[in-house]
C-alpha cells in the first residue's frame, strides 16, 4: 500500500502553519489603512469629514455585530435596533436620572442586552429561519413603541443628556472637537473586530460556523444547537449595545422615532450582505460604502434625501445578489484562505 | 436469541442494544418494534429495500427523533430520549443518507469540528483532523472548501469527521451508495480498517457484495420490521429476505 506516502504526506500537512498568513499585498493594504485611520483626524479636520468616520465606525461595529449572529450563526435577525437601544438607553437614563458615568452605562447596557437576548433567543430561536426573522423583526417594532410610550425614560419625547462640561472623559461628553469622540469609535469599533477574528478562530466559532451551515450533522458532532444560539446571539446583542451607548454620547439626544427605528435593524443587514456576511471585514467594507452614500444623497437631494439613499441601497443588494452574493470582499479573499494549489501532491 | 458468533471473546453485554424501537407517522408505521443488539468491535449491517426504516432507526438511535416506544442502549446504559449532542458526546458518530458538508469550511475545518469535541485545543484539534483526513484518504483536499468536493470525497469527509470525535460506535448511511464502482473497494477497505482499530460499526448498505464482505451480522428490515437477523449466509437465505429483495408478494405487503 501507499501508506509510506500516506505517512509523510501527513508529516507535512501537520507541519503547516495552523492559520496561514494572509499574502503580502493584503497585509500591506491592511497596515496602510491602520495608519490612516489612526491619523485620519489630524489630515481631515473638518467636523463633516470626521463625523463621515466615525458614522462609520460605529456602522462598521453594528454590522459586525449582526454578522456574529447571521454571519456566523446563520440566524437572521432583523430587529438587531432593540439592542442598540438598550446600549443607548442604559447608558442615558443613567447618567440623566442618577449621574452614573456612561462608562458603567456601558457595561450595564451590554449586560442587559446579552440578558434581552437570552429573553428574546429561548422562545424565538428554535423557530426556523424565516419565522426568527419575522418573530425578531416584529420584537424589535415593539420595543420601539413601549419606549415611546414609556414616561420614565422619556416617552417619545425622548431624552436629552445634559451637557457637562467638568469632566469630559467620565461623562463621555467634548463640546470642543469631534477628535475624542473619533478615537473612542475607532477603539470600540477595533475591539468589535478582536472579538470575532478570535472567534472565527476558535472552538466557539467554529461550531457556530458548522451549526450555520448543517445544525444537524453539528448535533451529530455534539454540538448544543439551542446552546450555541443563543450564545452567538448574546455576543452579537452586547456588541451592538456598546455602539448604542457611544452614538447616544456622541448625539446627546435620544429621539425613539430614529434612535429605534426599524429602519437601522435593516440597514445593518444590508452592509454585512453587501460587504460579504460571515468574514471578517465584510462589514467594515459595507459601512465604507453606504455610509457615504447615505450622508452624500442626504446633502445632494437635500430633505428627500433621505428615501433616495434607500432606493440606492436596494438596487445595491439586488446586484450584489445577482452578481456577487458572497459579497464584495469576496472578490479579494477567495484565494486567501484555501492557499491555492499549495497543498496538491 | 441473539446469534452471537465467537468474535474473538465478545460473549459480554453489548454495546448497542435497541429494544422495540417504534416510529409511527400518523398510521405508517416507519419502526415497527425492532429489536437488535450489537456486540464490541463488530460489524453489524442494515439491509432492506428502500423506505424499509434503515435511516429512521439511525435517527432513532442517535436522537434525531423521538421514539414513540421501546428503548436504546450504550454499554447498559438507557439514553433514550437524549438530545443528539449528548448521544455523540458518548462516543457515537453517524453520518447522514443525505450528505451534510459545513459548505463554506474548507475539508480541513470540517473534520477539525469533529476533533473539537474531545478537545479544545485547536492545534490539536487540527493533527487529530489531518490524521482522520489521512485515514480516508482525503489529505490532498484538505485546503478545499467542502462544496468543492465530489460525492465521494464527500462521503470520506463526512467519515472523518465522525471518526475525528474519536467515537466507539459509528453509524453509517449507505457509504458505497451513489458513488463510482471504482471507489467502492477503497472504501471497504477504509471500514474493514475501522474494525481492525476496534471501532464498532453500524452500516446500512444496498451493494449485498459489499455486504457479505463486511458483516459479522445482518438485520434484515422490510416496512418497518425486523424480517431477519443473524449470520450474513443465513439472513441472504432467509425465505423472507429472499421474497423482499426478489420482489414476488411484496409489493402487495
Amino acid at each position: 500500500m501507499a501508506s509510506d506516502h500516506r505517512a509523510r504526506m501527513l508529516e507535512l500537512a501537520k507541519a503547516e502553519t495552523v492559520w496561514p498568513g494572509p499574502p503580502l499585498w493584503s497585509m500591506g493594504l491592511g497596515l496602510a489603512l491602520a495608519g490612516l485611520l489612526l491619523i485620519y483626524p489630524f489630515l481631515f479636520t473638518s467636523p463633516f469629514a470626521q463625523h463621515l468616520v466615525i458614522l462609520i465606525l460605529l456602522y462598521a461595529l453594528m454590522a459586525q455585530s449582526w454578522n456574529v449572529v447571521a454571519g456566523l450563526a446563520g440566524m437572521i435577525c432583523l430587529g438587531h435596533v432593540m439592542f442598540f437601544g438598550i446600549g443607548a438607553y442604559s447608558a442615558s437614563v443613567l447618567f440623566v436620572k442618577y449621574e452614573v458615568s456612561p462608562w458603567i452605562g456601558l457595561v450595564v447596557g451590554m449586560v442587559l442586552s446579552a440578558l434581552a437576548a437570552i429573553a428574546v433567543g429561548v422562545p424565538t430561536l428554535r423557530l426556523r429561519g424565516h419565522y426568527f426573522a419575522i418573530a425578531t423583526l416584529l420584537i424589535g417594532a415593539s420595543v420601539q413603541i413601549i419606549v415611546q410610550r414609556w414616561d420614565w425614560v422619556g416617552a417619545a419625547s425622548g431624552l436629552y443628556i445634559p451637557i457637562d462640561r467638568t469632566s469630559p472623559w467620565l461623562s463621555l461628553q467634548f463640546h470642543r472637537s469631534k477628535v475624542p469622540y473619533y478615537y473612542l469609535a475607532l477603539g470600540a469599533a477595533a475591539l468589535g473586530y478582536l472579538v470575532v477574528w478570535w472567534l472565527r478562530r476558535s472552538r466557539l466559532g467554529f461550531r457556530l460556523q458548522a451549526m450555520r451551515d448543517e445544525p444537524e450533522a453539528a448535533a451529530s458532532l455534539g454540538i448544543a444547537i439551542a446552546r450555541h444560539k443563543v450564545i452567538a446571539f448574546m455576543i452579537s446583542a452586547a456588541m451592538m449595545s456598546v455602539a448604542g451607548t457611544f452614538y447616544a454620547q456622541y448625539v446627546l439626544v435620544l429621539d425613539p422615532e430614529r434612535l429605534l427605528s426599524a429602519e437601522i435593524s435593516i440597514i445593518v443587514v444590508l452592509m454585512t450582505v453587501l460587504g460579504g456576511s460571515g468574514t471578517l471585514w465584510g462589514p467594515a467594507l459595507g459601512a465604507a460604502i453606504l455610509i457615504p452614500l447615505s450622508e452624500y444623497t442626504r446633502i445632494w437631494a437635500g430633505g428627500t434625501g433621505r428615501t433616495v439613499d434607500l432606493m440606492i441601497y436596494g438596487v445595491l443588494i439586488l446586484a450584489v445578489c445577482m452578481w456577487r452574493p458572497s459579497g464584495i470582499i469576496s472578490l479579494l479573499s477567495e484565494g486567501i484562505r484555501r492557499r491555492g494549489g499549495k497543498g496538491a501532491a | 436469541m441473539s446469534t452471537t458468533r465467537d468474535m474473538g471473546g465478545t460473549s459480554k453485554s453489548p454495546l448497542l442494544t435497541v429494544e422495540g424501537a417504534t416510529k409511527r407517522y400518523g398510521g405508517l408505521a416507519a419502526n415497527d418494534g425492532i429489536t437488535f443488539d450489537v456486540q464490541e468491535g463488530e460489524i453489524l449491517g442494515i439491509i432492506g429495500p428502500n423506505g424499509a426504516g434503515k435511516s429512521t432507526l439511525f435517527d432513532l438511535i442517535t436522537g434525531f427523533q423521538p421514539l414513540d416506544s421501546g428503548r436504546v442502549r450504550l454499554a447498559g446504559h438507557d439514553i433514550t430520549g437524549l438530545r443528539p449532542d449528548r448521544i455523540a458526546a458518548l462516543g457515537v458518530a453517524r453520518t447522514f443518507q443525505k450528505l451534510k458538508p459545513f459548505t463554506d469550511l474548507t475539508v480541513t475545518e470540517n473534520v477539525m469540528v469533529g476533533a473539537l469535541a474531545r478537545t479544545a485545543n485547536m492545534k490539536a484539534a487540527r493533527d487529530q483532523a489531518l490524521e482522520a483526513l489521512a485515514f480516508v484518504d482525503l489529505l490532498e483536499k484538505r485546503n478545499h472548501f467542502a462544496r468543492e468536493l465530489s460525492t465521494g470525497q464527500r462521503k470520506r469527509l463526512e467519515l472523518a469527521r465522525g471518526l475525528a470525535m474519536q467515537p466507539r460506535l459509528i453509524l453509517m448511511d449507505e457509504v458505497t451508495g451513489g458513488v463510482d464502482q471504482r471507489t467502492i473497494p477503497g472504501l471497504v477497505d477504509l471500514v474493514l480498517e475501522l474494525k481492525a482499530n476496534g471501532v464498532t460499526i453500524v452500516t446500512i448498505e444496498h451493494n449485498m457484495e459489499v455486504m457479505m464482505r463486511i458483516a459479522d451480522r445482518i438485520l434484515a428490515l422490510y416496512a418497518g420490521r425486523r424480517i431477519a437477523f443473524g449470520l450474513p449466509a443465513e439472513v441472504r437465505s432467509d425465505a423472507k429476505v429472499v421474497d423482499a429483495y426478489l420482489g414476488g408478494t411484496v409489493d402487495a405487503a
